[in-house]
C-alpha cells in the first residue's frame, strides 16, 4: 500500500488565500462552542466528525432557547403579538439564508428538514413533471446516497435512466466523460459541491456551464460545501442548491432549498397541508405563492431561527477567513497523516475541503475508529453513505477525519498519536 | 474506562490476522450470509450438516478484527457439535458480549470464546462479534437469505 499521499504543495495553493489564518483566533472561536469544554472518556474531546454534523456555538443554542422562552407561537396566521413576532423572526431567518447563498429573492428559499428532503422535493416535483420514460438523470460517482436514491426512485417510477459520471483515482470528476454523458435525453444534473467521503470540491461552475449549453438544469448538493466555502447561487447560475443547517453550526431538522423562482413556480407542490394553500374548497385548492407553496404544515420555526443565528455567526467570522484557516489546517493534517507508515489517503483531489479519508495497512476502519475513540478522538468510519463510491475504490469502508473552523493543529497531533496507537495495538 | 487490551486480546488479534477455516466449502449443504450494513462487514458461513451435527464449517468474507476473529473462533468452537449445542453456545456467547454473563458465572463452556468478554464494554461492537453467529444460526435453520444486523 502506498504511503505517498499526493499533497498540495504550499506554493501551488490557490492565490486567493492571502495570509490564511490572519484575523482568525481559533482559541477565541473554541470558547464559543460549549461542547468543546467537555471531556469524553476522561479526555478533552477532539471532535473530527464534522462532515457528519458540526457542533453548535452558544449563540445558536441561545437563539433556540430564547425563541421557546419568549417568542413561541405559530406563524403566518396570528392576530396576536407573539405570532407576528415569531413570523418576523422566521422570515428574517429566510432572508439570512437568501443573503448567505446570494439568492435574488427570499421567495426562492424554501425551508426543509435538510439537504435530503430538499433533493427529494426537487425529484418529486420538478423531476416528476419533467422526467419521462427514456429520459436520463445525470449524477456523479461520488454522490452521497441522498443524491442517488431520490433519483433512482424517480427513474424507476418514470422508466428513466440514471447515468453516473465517473471519477479519477484521486477522486476528481472526469469532466470530459461528464460532458459526453450530457445529451438530449438528460433532463436534470445533480452533483455534490463537495464530496462528503473524499473532500473533493467539484468544479460546479464548469459543470453548470456545460449542462446549460443543453438547457439542462443543475441541482447542487451543498451539504458539505456551505460550512467551508462561500456560495453564490447567482454567480454559479445553478438552478437548485440544497444544504442542511446542522452541518453549518445550526440545529438538526432544518435546511434550505434554493430554486430559481421560474422553476419553482412551474412545478406542483411537494406536500399538501396548511400554510401551502391560498384557499381550499372540497372542489379545488389554490396553492400559496412561493416559497409557502412548498412549506406544508407548521415548519421548524425554532430551527430556522437557530439556522439564522448560525449563518450570522459564520458571517461574523467571515467565510473567506474560515476557508483560509481550514485550508491551512487541512494542509497541515494531510502532511502529518501522510508520513505515518501504512497510510493510504482516499481522495487526493487538488481542490479539497477539510476531509481526510484514509486506510491504515489492512486494519479495518471500524477498529481504527474504536481505538481513536478511546483516545478521545471522534472520527467516522464506514462507507459514509456513499457505497457506490467505496465500490469505485474497491474498498468496504474508510476512516474519515473531517475538520471544522474550531479544530486545531494540536487536535491533528492527537489524531496522529491515536493512529500510532492503532498501529501499536495491531503490530 | 474500558480497556482496549481487553477488547483486542492477543488471541483475537491473532485470529483476525490468520483466520481459521477460512475457505469456501464445496461439500457445504447449508450456507448463509451475514451482513452489517453499518460498516460493510460481510461473511458467508458454509456448513456441512450430517443430520443434526455440524460435520464441517468454514467461512469467507471481509470484516473488522472483532468480526473476523469471532467468525474464525466460532468455526473452531462449533465443529462437531449438534445444532442444539451450537445454538446454546451462541446464546452463551451473546450473553457474554452483551454483558449479561457475570465474570464469576459459568463461562467454562465458552472456552477460548471467553476472550470476547471485553466486547461488552464496547456496545457498538456487539454486532461485529455476533455477525458470523447470526449467519450460522440462519444457515442451520436452512435459510438462504442474507441476515442483516440492522
Amino acid at each position: 500500500m502506498t504511503t505517498a499521499a499526493k499533497r498540495l504543495p504550499r506554493e501551488s495553493r490557490p492565490a486567493d488565500v492571502r495570509d490564511p489564518g490572519a484575523g482568525f483566533d481559533v482559541e477565541k472561536v473554541r470558547r464559543d462552542f460549549p461542547i468543546l469544554r467537555h471531556r469524553v472518556r476522561g479526555r478533552t474531546l477532539v471532535y473530527l466528525d464534522n462532515a457528519a454534523t458540526s457542533q453548535k456555538p452558544q449563540v445558536v443554542i441561545d437563539a433556540i432557547g430564547r425563541y421557546y422562552e419568549r417568542d413561541n407561537a405559530n406563524i403566518h396566521r396570528g392576530v396576536h403579538f407573539l405570532s407576528e413576532h415569531a413570523t418576523e423572526e422566521y422570515e428574517a431567518a429566510r432572508r439570512k439564508v437568501q443573503s448567505f447563498l446570494n439568492a435574488a429573492d427570499a421567495s426562492e428559499i424554501v425551508f426543509v428538514r435538510g439537504a435530503t428532503e430538499a433533493i427529494n422535493l426537487v425529484a418529486q416535483t420538478y423531476g416528476r413533471t419533467n422526467v419521462h420514460a427514456g429520459d436520463e438523470v445525470l449524477i456523479t460517482a461520488m454522490e452521497h446516497h441522498s443524491n442517488i436514491v431520490p433519483w433512482q426512485i424517480l427513474c424507476e417510477e418514470k422508466g428513466a435512466r440514471l447515468r453516473v459520471a465517473p471519477i479519477s483515482d484521486s477522486g476528481e470528476l472526469l469532466l470530459e466523460d461528464f460532458e459526453n454523458l450530457l445529451g438530449p435525453r438528460t433532463k436534470i444534473v445533480a452533483v455534490a459541491h463537495v464530496s462528503n467521503a473524499l473532500g473533493t470540491i467539484n468544479p460546479v461552475q464548469r459543470i453548470i456551464e456545460m449542462a446549460h449549453r443543453g438547457n439542462i438544469p443543475v441541482l447542487v448538493d451543498g451539504a458539505q460545501a456551505v460550512p467551508h466555502l462561500k456560495v453564490d447561487v447567482q454567480g454559479l447560475d445553478c438552478d437548485f442548491y440544497v444544504f442542511s443547517g446542522h452541518k453549518v453550526y445550526g440545529p438538526t431538522g432544518i435546511g434550505a432549498l434554493y430554486g430559481k423562482s421560474t422553476l419553482l413556480d412551474a412545478v406542483p407542490p411537494y406536500q399538501g397541508g396548511g400554510d401551502m394553500i391560498s384557499s381550499v374548497t372540497f372542489e379545488k385548492t389554490i396553492y400559496n405563492k412561493l416559497p409557502y407553496k412548498f412549506e406544508a404544515g407548521t415548519p421548524h420555526v425554532a430551527g430556522a431561527i437557530g439556522l439564522g443565528a448560525a449563518i450570522e455567526y459564520v458571517n461574523d467570522l467571515g467565510a473567506d477567513n474560515i476557508a483560509g484557516y481550514e485550508r491551512e489546517l487541512l494542509a497541515f493534517a494531510t502532511e502529518a497523516v501522510s508520513v505515518i507508515p501504512g497510510i493510504r489517503l482516499i481522495g487526493t483531489a487538488k481542490e479539497k475541503a477539510a476531509v481526510l479519508s484514509f486506510l491504515l495497512d489492512s486494519i479495518h476502519p471500524h477498529d481504527i475508529g474504536t481505538i481513536l475513540d478511546q483516545e478521545g478522538v471522534a472520527i467516522r468510519t464506514g462507507h459514509h453513505c456513499a457505497q457506490p463510491l467505496m465500490q469505485r475504490f474497491g474498498i468496504a469502508a474508510t476512516a474519515r477525519a473531517s475538520f471544522a473552523l474550531y479544530n486545531t493543529r494540536e487536535e491533528v497531533d492527537a489524531l496522529v498519536e491515536g493512529i500510532q496507537k492503532v498501529r501499536e495495538v495491531f503490530s | 474506562m474500558p480497556d482496549l487490551r481487553e477488547l483486542y486480546q492477543e488471541v483475537i488479534l491473532e485470529h483476525s490476522k490468520a483466520p481459521r477455516n477460512y475457505c469456501e466449502m464445496e461439500t457445504a449443504n447449508h450456507t448463509a450470509e451475514g451482513y452489517n450494513p453499518l460498516c460493510g462487514d460481510h461473511f458467508t458461513v458454509y456448513l456441512n450438516l450430517d443430520g443434526d451435527s455440524i460435520r464441517d464449517i468454514s467461512f469467507q468474507g471481509s470484516g473488522c478484527a472483532i468480526s473476523t476473529a469471532s467468525a474464525s473462533m466460532m468455526t473452531q468452537s462449533v465443529k462437531g457439535k449438534t445444532r442444539v449445542e451450537a445454538e446454546k453456545l451462541f446464546d452463551q456467547f451473546h450473553k457474554l458480549v452483551t454483558g449479561q454473563s457475570p465474570a464469576n458465572g459459568n463461562r467454562a463452556e465458552l472456552g477460548k470464546l471467553a476472550a470476547f468478554s471485553g466486547v461488552s464494554e464496547f456496545p457498538v461492537r456487539v454486532k461485529c462479534a455476533t455477525l458470523a453467529w447470526h449467519a450460522l444460526h440462519a444457515a442451520m435453520r436452512g435459510k438462504q437469505e442474507t441476515v442483516s444486523t440492522e
